[in-house]
């Protein structure tokens, strides 16, 4: 995890993951200069405060905090059941979602707020129809 | 002051037509609310059509393919779940500007079976299960959670949402499902994404339905006698929120349109004789409680145990059986929800009748995000 080795020749699963030449992978969002509210992605006008060219791109927390989840026992086709679908508050501004791992799939070993580190592993083995594979983002217990 | 009224409203029974297409669903619905108001396709001024899964498929033109092609104008009208009230409060608008006097609103949709939401597999790799859960299932359960992280509500309080209004639809014919399920029976179903067991979800079911909607000038031409007064339409979409659109903001936005409406009927929550609201899944139906006003927030995992929200109570909440058991054909919700509440108004509910209802609020929610609230009242 974190092997900046492993994620060569990986494409990121989203666009705001960053994948340099050289050196570990980041999530890079926006940030509004008036008003500090922090976007996933770019974007035209800042949605809260309405500022026009107020956007910048701004490096988002490595860690942050579970808001809240669901456990997914039942999904799509094709999806491994369970996991904890987690929506994480990032220190520094921002909101997540994303699989919460190393945690056993139960209400009770889950605590809203705990603490948790953003780590990057390659995307469960899934391949795109070219064959591609990816790089992900993960929730793990700080 | 230009009243608008319902002067008919109607629903086709939710279940799963197969063998029917979505303009025949539709036109159903129309000639329905038709008979109701005691009109015909010749009398109507503008079609408004909410549909969803065929939103560019002019849904509204095909419905008059079947019924009558009268060269009258039609809306078609898209809004996720909120689809329905939205063609609703374009038909009313029409009638409050002055613009028509007698026009039709229809919400009508076919439904596959499975998971609503998305597996996220349109540009690159699926993200389901890696980037979380894009099922409304996992979404709702989310934020059903969201109140427990901040007020301690149970699993236990969740269910019971499902106990009372799989309760309530054994005295609706027109519910897909009419079986009481125990508490037990509840929690102890297939967990689909937790806190919500499949007894806690919608059905993904066929629907439609349809109300003619008409000025004080008509109704009073026409005959008062069953109408039902529109106290207030509003629509609100969801508002900057930190978290928001990452975790689908369906709080805000209802309680934007809930003080709309309230200020325009001019009345408050404690006014209100019934509610039916978007239980899309149990956990959807508690926030609401407090989006609503119908509690203080904080106070909805103690509503749903007092009993108070079930037919009887205080103030009944979706007495219909919801969308846990009527289904959620999500074009036609919106109205079926608003023909619910004219029911009551019309004291013509049958057993499960709220009895001398003057005003009820019928909620829904587009996940995306938008909320459409109306505010019905007794006319007679």
């Amino acid at each position: 995890m974190n092997d900046v080795k492993s994620s060569e020749n990986l494409l990121p699963v989203v666009g705001f993951l960053k994948i340099p030449k050289d050196g570990q992978p980041y999530l890079e969002g926006a940030r509004c200069d008036e008003c500090e509210a922090v976007y996933t992605k770019p974007q035209t006008h800042c949605a809260q405060c309405l500022s026009p060219n107020s956007l910048r791109p701004y490096k988002l927390g490595c860690t942050g905090k579970l808001y809240t989840y669901s456990i997914v026992c039942r999904s799509f086709p094709g999806i491994e059941v369970p996991f904890i679908s987690a929506y994480v508050d990032l220190d520094g501004g921002g909101a997540l979602k994303g699989n919460l791992i190393d945690v056993e799939a139960t209400p009770d070993a889950i605590r809203f707020g705990m603490p948790v580190n953003i780590i990057f592993d390659e995307a469960l083995g899934r391949k795109d129809r070219k064959g591609n594979s990816y790089l992900s983002y993960f929730f793990a217990p700080a | 002051m230009n009243e608008v009224y319902v002067l008919g409203i109607d629903m086709i029974k939710f279940g799963r037509y197969p063998d029917k297409t979505v303009p025949q669903l539709g036109a159903e619905a129309v000639l329905l609310a038709l008979d109701d108001a005691g009109l015909t396709m010749r009398d109507i001024e503008s079609l408004y059509c909410g549909n969803a899964y065929q939103a560019n498929a002019m849904v509204g033109q095909r419905i008059l393919q079947e019924i009558g092609q009268t060269g009258i104008p039609v809306i078609n009208v898209s809004n996720a779940c909120a689809t329905g009230a939205t063609a609703f409060r374009e038909a009313w608008m029409a009638v409050k500007a002055g613009a028509c006097d007698i026009v039709v609103a229809v919400g009508v949709e076919q439904m596959g079976k499975g998971l609503l939401g998305s597996a996220g597999g349109e540009r690159g790799i699926s993200k389901e299960g890696l980037l979380g859960s894009g099922s409304m299932p996992a979404t709702f359960a989310a934020i059903g959670l969201e109140h427990t992280r901040s007020h301690g509500t149970t699993f236990e309080q969740f269910a019971k949402v499902a106990v009372k209004n799989h309760k309530h639809s054994t005295m609706n014919p027109k519910a897909m499902y009419q079986k009481e399920t125990p508490l037990e029976e509840v929690m102890n179903a297939e967990m689909i994404a937790y806190p919500n067991t499949k007894m806690m979800c919608s059905v993904n079911v066929d629907g439609a339905a349809a109300a003619v909607l008409v000025s004080e000038k008509k109704a009073k031409e026409l005959g008062m006698k069953r109408v039902v007064r529109i106290a207030a339409s509003a629509l609100a979409t969801d508002p900057y929120q930190l978290r928001n659109p990452t975790l689908p903001d369906i709080n805000s936005c209802t309680r934007i349109a809930a003080k709309k409406a309230y200020g325009m009927a001019g009345i408050t929550a404690g006014d209100l004789d019934l509610v039916e609201l978007h239980d899309c899944f149990a956990t959807a139906e508690l926030v609401h409680y407090e989006n609503l006003g119908l509690c203080k927030d904080g106070d909805a995992g103690r509503l749903i145990d007092s009993g108070e929200t079930a037919l009887g109570g205080r103030i009944p909440v979706n007495v219909s059986g919801g969308l846990l058991s009527k289904g959620h054909p999500i074009g036609a919700t919106g109205i079926a929800n608003i023909y619910e509440i004219c029911t009551h108004l019309r004291d013509e509910a049958g057993e499960r009748q709220v009895k001398n209802a003057r005003y009820g609020l019928a909620h829904v929610i587009g996940l995306g995000t938008c909320c459409g609230v109306h505010i019905l009242e007794r006319a007679n």
